[in-house]
């Protein structure tokens, strides 16, 4: 039977198609990882990199990226949990509304490298904070915020109406209600989300190129008064990320180890984002399972 | 006056709590829409320039084929002809979601109507590790891998369009996938326990009932697929070879909207006609990323009203 014959075939051919996925990624990681891991060492995670000769590290880069996250993250997440609650909680349906969630749809849609240029044109030189790893941060929190807007409001309208209802009846405010009883509940979900944007800003390139800058200066560990150029807490110091060091030294690097220092630190940021997620996952089911019976 | 009177009338701590809180959040959800409007009108106001400061037509801008904005032509107006980044943007997107469709398509079927099981074991979590991996990886991937392979297949250089799409392939297929998993789950079980009742063979119901009655959601993760694609700058620069020419096959050097601005912007003086033209091509960039969102509204609707 024709259709019978047809049915077999495309089942085969479905599972070959499954199993292509599976080997393009296998072969992604495998790639990264043995041509990676066997260059990566205590030397390669701490000293500067290195601009003419072999045997650069990555160590300014590693906490630079660090840095930048922290920043990015202690500026997004408030905002962010501001206008989720304001959509989840006090948002009517009307035009307004309507605006404004288009606003976020755009801002999630825009490509990076436009946000990039917008930090550039605003903060690096309209604000004259130079290429900085404030002016990276702001570009970050404009890239992340969308994102974690709508996973904060997700996980709000998650939580059941008879939670509000509840707090409402005791007599509290909504306000109240959001605060003390709406957010733990969600809490879960926030933090998940929040782990997951995360990993995409510790790799995000494209939007600090012109914002973070592309220079790694020479930084003094000793030195934590951030007023200081030299101190690695300077946050109008330029700092060049991991991510951006792997892309300038693969377009316009000129280091012999060029192909082995990216192969190293592409292999340390694949495994920062892997872990970034495991560790969305994690501790999303602890936090829930820590407040909830369940 | 009466103090039980004055403290029923004086708003209640509560109600002070509740208004402060209110006006946060209402100031974050503000912030984000002015954010917004801030991107368009400096983006605008620096890439309408060119063509109001620098008098450069719009069509020429659109349709000549030479990017030299330092050199003026016979006329006198200056060479800003963007049509080979137009080109190279264009032949990138199109190409690799052609390319990435059917895998992405037959990845969600084969997740939602042969083997849920593996699915979720095996396919589910590579699918979000894809998604998870950073662009600078695919390009860093892109420029040790596919392009030496492209160059001893084809000879060449191995940039060009051929690479670019390859990386980008790889890029949005777990996009596409994973929307078009939502749109395949969405379609109700009944729809195909009455196909199947009917004596059709998976492959018919699957193909004839469940993936029609998706195609709204598919095609709107196909188009969000293509405007990742369109955006993605830094993978694609590292493997497309940056020449601003018309490319005229697949393996030579080309050029995208997104490949010239990360090159060029950091080259250029602020306010000269160069750079002015960057921030054109940034425009461009800012307006598809705009035509993409509506074409998703549209699919949107569209889909609604059957």
């Amino acid at each position: 039977m024709a259709p019978k014959k047809v049915d077999k075939l495309a089942t085969g051919v479905l599972y070959v198609i499954a199993g292509v996925i599976v080997v393009i990624l296998a072969s992604l990681l495998g790639y990264i990882l043995f041509q990676g891991v066997p260059h990566i060492s205590w030397h390669f995670l701490t000293s500067p990199a290195k601009s003419f000769e072999a045997g650069g590290g990555i160590g300014i880069q590693l906490f630079n990226s660090f840095y930048l996250l922290l920043l990015a993250m202690v500026i997004s997440v408030p905002l962010a949990l501001g206008a989720g609650i304001y959509l989840a909680e006090y948002a009517k349906k009307n035009w307004l509304t309507d605006v404004i969630r288009t606003a976020i749809e755009i801002l999630s849609s825009l490509p990076s490298v436009v946000v990039g240029l917008f930090g550039f044109l605003v903060f690096v030189l309209q604000f004259k904070f130079g290429f900085s790893i404030l002016s990276g941060a702001l570009a970050l929190t404009m890239f992340n915020l969308p994102l974690l807007t709508r996973n904060v409001e997700d996980s709000l309208r998650a939580v059941s109406f008879t939670q509000r209802e509840a707090g409402l009846a005791l007599g509290l405010s909504r306000w109240e209600t959001v605060i003390h009883v709406i957010i733990p509940e969600a809490l879960p979900g926030i933090i998940t989300g929040m782990i997951l944007g995360a990993g995409r800003v510790f790799g995000e390139a494209a939007a600090l190129i012109y914002t973070a800058g592309q220079s790694a200066p020479a930084l003094d560990f000793g030195n934590w008064n951030p007023l200081n150029i030299a101190s690695p807490l300077n946050p109008f110091r330029p700092a060049e990320t991991l991510a951006v060091h792997i892309w300038k030294i693969n377009s316009e690097g000129i280091q012999p180890d060029a192909a082995a220092v990216s192969a190293g630190a592409s292999a340390v940021l694949i495994i920062a984002v892997l872990a970034f997620n495991l560790l969305a996952r994690y501790v999303g089911n602890r936090i829930y399972k820590k407040m909830t019976a369940a | 006056m009466d103090p039980i009177r004055d403290a029923m009338l004086r708003p209640s701590r509560s109600a002070k709590i509740e208004r402060r809180g209110r006006l946060i959040s209402l100031f974050c959800i503000s912030l984000i829409v002015a954010v917004v409007v801030a991107i368009f009108y400096f983006v605008a106001s620096r890439g309408l320039a060119t063509f109001f400061e620098n008098k450069v037509n719009l069509w020429s801008f659109l349709s000549k084929t030479t990017w030299s904005p330092a050199i003026k032509d016979a006329h006198g107006a200056p060479e800003v002809g963007a049509l080979p980044m137009i080109v190279g943007s264009f032949g990138v997107t199109f190409l690799s979601a052609i390319i990435a469709t059917p895998f992405a398509v037959g990845a969600a079927i084969f997740m939602t109507e042969i083997s849920p099981n593996l699915g979720k074991k095996i396919l589910q979590p590579v699918i979000e590790l894809l998604v998870g991996i950073p662009s600078v990886v695919y390009g860093f991937i892109g420029l040790s891998v596919v392009v030496p392979f492209i160059r001893n297949l084809f000879g060449g250089t191995g940039f060009g369009i051929l690479a670019g799409t390859f990386v980008l392939f790889v890029m949005i297929l777990p996009t596409v996938t994973s929307m078009t998993v939502d749109a395949l789950k969405a379609v109700p079980r009944h729809y195909r326990e009455a196909s199947l009742a009917l004596g059709a063979t998976r492959w018919q119901t699957t193909s004839r009932v469940v993936v029609r009655a998706a195609m709204p959601g598919i095609l709107t993760g196909i188009v969000f697929g293509m405007a990742r694609a369109f955006g993605e700058a830094l993978a694609v620069q590292m493997v497309i070879g940056n020449a601003a020419l018309l490319p005229h096959n697949l393996i030579s050097p080309a050029s995208t909207l997104t490949s010239v601005l990360t090159s060029g912007i950091g080259n250029t003086v602020m306010g000269s006609l160069e750079n002015n033209a960057l921030w054109s091509l940034a425009l461009l960039l800012l307006l598809m990323s705009l035509a993409f969102n509506l074409l998703i509204r549209w699919i949107g609707k569209k889909g609604e009203m059957k």
